[in-house]
């Protein structure tokens, strides 16, 4: 007897989002990235189609962080005063396809840096690469409100993707995505109920379902990373079976998730029988990452140039070579 | 669910008027609303006092196209006047309905495949409408096989159990769930199931009441589909917490909204 292919029949696909406009679209970017469009689940390419790779950004801090692993330091040190010669790095040395800015100096217990000085940041990094970019505020509700507007006006028209729209503070920055023509990321605390709650407020506003990228907060390997991995894979047959209110692509923080993690982070003489530092982020990452890939993330916001180089070689592993 | 709006039908007052008249604004009217409401498709159905029903068909679905693309079930026993109908409908249109015994068969079977419709197959034969759910099974059964055997897929077919008033006939409405419940064994893929809902209650004082109870009870047993009143907002709303609570959406706070808004 022959063994015959359980093909499924899907109803619906994922949206088709680009980040980013060139010059005949109206902004200055070299490139675009675009994601999502796929009729099934990730990589069954024998049952649908999925059109578009997924995307790599590397994440740049508008300030030094804090405390730095050593192999982050090492790979990175030497930019890290520096965002704009940051993203050159991650983009003419790594090859990242996007850039994702975070903000974190406008914290009001960290730089607290005005709306200004955030802006000026953000052109100082469209001015130093051609990739399309993803703008992160700082994590605080309402310095977030008064950094985005800015942020956004200063990138009118670059198509980049601001962050994040949550269920409590989803306004100010929903109407700035509209205003300057941006895509808007909407975030969830690891609860798929709530990712579609937040997509349908931003929609009530009137911002198009196809301009939105989801985020589940993410949780890296060891820290939640099956609990994530299994809310990606409910996401993404709601998708697929026509919730429109969860088509959207998925976007995953791997970087800065897998290193908070201890495993990550401590040095040698911690834990000798963890393995050398230098090895063991870079593999958390990785692994991290390649564990969301499966599970149907769309754009990854890495940090670690190996990490991003071993992302990469699993991606290229598994899209097929029709894509 | 696949929800079927009833309300283009000669047997309304308002409808019947435009269709003598010939005035396509109450049907443009109704078209709306009913899509707004979360239909599905339209059933549409030239009511018993048509003098020339072929002719009020083609009228009714041609001012239907003018404002929508949507799915139509074509409600007529008569297949003249039903081949107009699909002609104009064009693809995905749905055969309201034929009766189990083979002569209709004959006829109905054939043409859903030629032109690509879905069958609404009604469990009554001619021996009338069985006193049980065996009955209906058995007639399901056949209709399965007629189709089977005539080239439409069982996946194309929609079985109506026929829901009786509740105050004719109290015993129907657990017969006919029995029914919905056992369909989906007959075949595989099985034929979908529907109900023409407003029969339950015709003649009740709780109709509205008595419809959305029944529509979840049968949904907990597995109806893939209805011909009902979908301007009835809180049967549209019940229909939809059903389905929530059988997970087939993902909750969120304003469920009812991200249903209306698909």
């Amino acid at each position: 007897m022959s063994f015959e292919m359980p093909i499924e029949k899907w109803a619906s696909a994922v949206n088709t989002v680009t980040i980013g406009a060139t010059s005949e679209e109206g902004g200055t970017r070299a490139s675009t990235v675009t994601v999502g469009g796929d009729t099934t689940l990730p990589f069954l390419d024998f049952e649908g189609k999925s059109p578009n790779r997924p995307a790599i950004a590397m994440e740049v801090l508008d300030m030094p962080p804090d405390e730095w692993p050593s192999p982050l330091a090492e790979a990175l040190g030497g930019v890290c005063q520096d965002p704009g010669a940051w993203a050159r790095k991650c983009v003419e040395e790594v090859g990242a396809d996007m850039i994702c800015l975070r903000l974190v100096g406008a914290h009001p217990e960290r730089g607290d840096r005005s709306p200004e000085e955030c802006a000026e940041t953000v052109k100082a990094v469209l001015g130093a690469v051609g990739v399309p970019l993803i703008i992160w505020g700082c994590g605080d509700a309402s310095k977030d409100n008064e950094i985005i507007p800015r942020c956004s006006e200063a990138a009118a028209g670059e198509n980049c993707l601001l962050g994040t729209a949550v269920q409590d503070n989803y306004k100010t920055i929903t109407a700035a995505c509209m205003a300057d023509g941006h895509k808007l990321i909407t975030e969830a605390p690891l609860d798929i109920n709530i990712q579609k709650q937040v997509n349908i407020l931003v929609t009530d506003m009137g911002l198009d379902p196809s301009r939105i990228v989801m985020y589940q907060s993410t949780g890296g390997l060891g820290y939640g990373m099956e609990y994530a991995y299994s809310i990606m894979e409910r996401t993404r047959l709601a998708a697929l079976g026509g919730d429109k209110m969860l088509s959207m692509p998925m976007l995953a923080q791997v970087g800065s998730e897998s290193w908070r993690a201890k495993e990550a982070r401590a040095p040698d003489e911690a834990a000798p029988e963890w393995g050398p530092v230098a090895e063991r982020g870079v593999i958390w990452e990785a692994t991290t990452a390649s564990c969301f890939l499966h599970g149907g993330t769309h754009i990854f916001v890495m940090w670690h140039p190996r990490a991003v180089e071993l992302l990469r070689k699993t991606i290229d592993s598994l899209v097929s070579q029709e894509n | 669910m696949y929800t079927i709006g009833e309300r283009i039908n000669g047997m309304f007052k308002s409808v019947g008027a435009a269709i003598r008249e010939r005035n396509p604004e109450p049907i443009h009217d109704l078209v709306r609303r009913q899509l707004e409401a979360g239909a599905d498709c339209l059933d549409v159905n030239v009511g018993p006092a048509s003098a020339d029903p072929a002719e009020a068909m083609e009228w009714l679905v041609k001012t239907i196209r003018e404002v929508t693309d949507a799915p139509l079930a074509i409600d007529t026993t008569k297949p003249e006047v039903m081949r107009k109908g699909l002609e104009l409908a064009g693809p995905n249109s749905i055969i309201n309905s034929t009766k189990g015994q083979q002569d209709q068969l004959d006829i109905f079977i054939p043409m859903a495949v030629e032109y690509q419709a879905k069958l609404i197959a009604l469990t009554i034969d001619e021996n009338g409408i069985p006193r049980d759910a065996n009955g209906r099974s058995e007639i399901a059964l056949r209709v399965v096989a007629a189709a089977m055997e005539k080239g439409l897929d069982p996946s194309q077919l929609m079985i109506d159990a026929v829901i009786l008033p509740v105050n004719v006939t109290q015993e129907t409405p657990g017969h006919v769930l029995e029914t919905i419940r056992g369909i989906k064994l007959l075949s595989d893929p099985p034929p979908l199931t529907v109900l023409g809902l407003s029969n339950v209650s015709q003649g009740t004082q709780q109709r509205a009441l008595i419809n959305r109870t029944y529509l979840v009870m049968a949904i907990a047993e597995g109806l893939d589909a209805a011909i009902a009143d979908v301007l009835d907002t809180e049967l549209m709303d019940a229909m939809i917490t059903a389905e929530l609570l059988l997970n087939r959406a993902v909750y969120c706070d304003d469920f009812l909204k991200a249903y209306r808004s698909r």
